[in-house]
């Protein structure tokens, strides 16, 4: 049976049509979910895209967090239903605590917006299990607030459990503590990652093609694939 | 009518450019003795009712931004009491 991919569109979200082409192109079915209704529609897994959503008031992702949909995607995802946030997703999951914690302005205050690379530091989630260790990949970024911070315990302990999934490599583009450019929780289902891989799945418009490993990940985890 | 306000600031230890990015262009205004600026968020906000209990409307606007207002990762807040109307502070927090 195809694997059937969430893909969250909250107002203001702006990447939900490529994430759900990149679900297509690895293979995958791409479920539109909505954010004021909270029902989840029997997906496998799900995908909160980039973009602004609800105009990133007050802080990116702490007003899309309190949204129906993110009820019953919080409940899902702490009982183990893969969710993989995108640049502001990653914002979102951290305002709702799946994710340790947050991504505030940028060090140098401007939108950076450039092709990025990024090491794969963790290939046991389910969201990065088809790259290989230590992977140098290429993946666009854009965002004003992508400087991720934390206590120094939950740094060590980021560190420590090999749960930081990509660094930057070749400049870090926001003052990110420790070049992270991606986490996941304890159990590697929920993954955070700053840059777009959804941008990078073909030739014509990304980088590389780099960003399909994310999308055909999540089919081989649900296809029973160690997470 | 009274309305609680909220001031949520990053913490010290945050790195808080843009109000590096103010203290820079003070600069350029020719204020050259500023050591430091930092920005913040005020938010305020009025409970419906005639004369809510103040310490109650102090709990409830403390849970309000323990719960959204401020993230507790990078950022504190303080609240306080104020004469709708005025900036005047009347009970602290």
């Amino acid at each position: 049976m195809t694997a059937r991919v969430g893909v969250v569109t909250f107002p203001g979200t702006s990447d939900d049509t490529d994430v759900a082409r990149a679900v297509h192109l690895a293979g995958g079915a791409a479920i539109r979910l909505w954010h004021d209704d909270p029902a989840l529609y029997g997906v496998n897994a799900v995908v909160l895209p980039g973009g602004s959503s609800y105009g990133d008031y007050l802080r990116s992702g702490a007003i899309a967090r309190l949204a129906p949909v993110m009820q019953t995607i919080i409940d899902a995802a702490q009982r183990g239903l893969p969710v993989l946030g995108i640049c502001n997703g990653f914002q979102t999951l951290c305002e709702a605590h799946l994710l340790p914690g947050a991504l505030t302005r940028n060090e140098h205050l401007r939108f950076r917006s450039r092709d990025q690379w990024l090491r794969i530091e963790a290939t046991a989630t389910a969201w990065t299990n088809a790259f290989l260790p230590g992977q140098e990949v290429l993946l666009p970024i854009k965002h004003a607030a992508g400087r991720y911070v934390a206590d120094q315990h939950t740094l060590d302990e980021l560190e420590a459990t090999g749960r930081v999934v990509a660094r930057y490599i070749g400049g870090n583009p926001n003052g990110s503590q420790h070049d992270i450019a991606g986490i996941s929780n304890a159990a590697g289902n929920v993954v955070g990652l700053m840059p777009h891989p959804e941008h990078a799945v073909e030739a014509l418009i990304g980088p590389s093609l780099d960003g399909l490993g994310v999308f055909t990940s999540i089919l081989k985890n649900l296809a029973g694939a160690p997470a | 009518m009274a309305r609680v306000v909220v001031d949520v600031m990053l913490k010290p230890e945050i790195l808080d450019s843009q109000g590096q990015a103010v203290a820079n262009a003070l600069l350029r205004l020719g204020v050259n003795d500023v050591s430091s600026v930092r920005v913040g968020r005020r938010v305020e906000i009025e409970f419906v009712g005639d004369s809510p209990d103040p310490q109650e409307q102090l709990d409830r606007a403390r849970e309000i931004a323990e719960k959204l207002l401020a993230n507790p990762v990078i950022e504190d807040f303080t609240i306080r009491l104020a004469e709708a109307g005025s900036d005047r502070t009347d009970v602290s927090a």
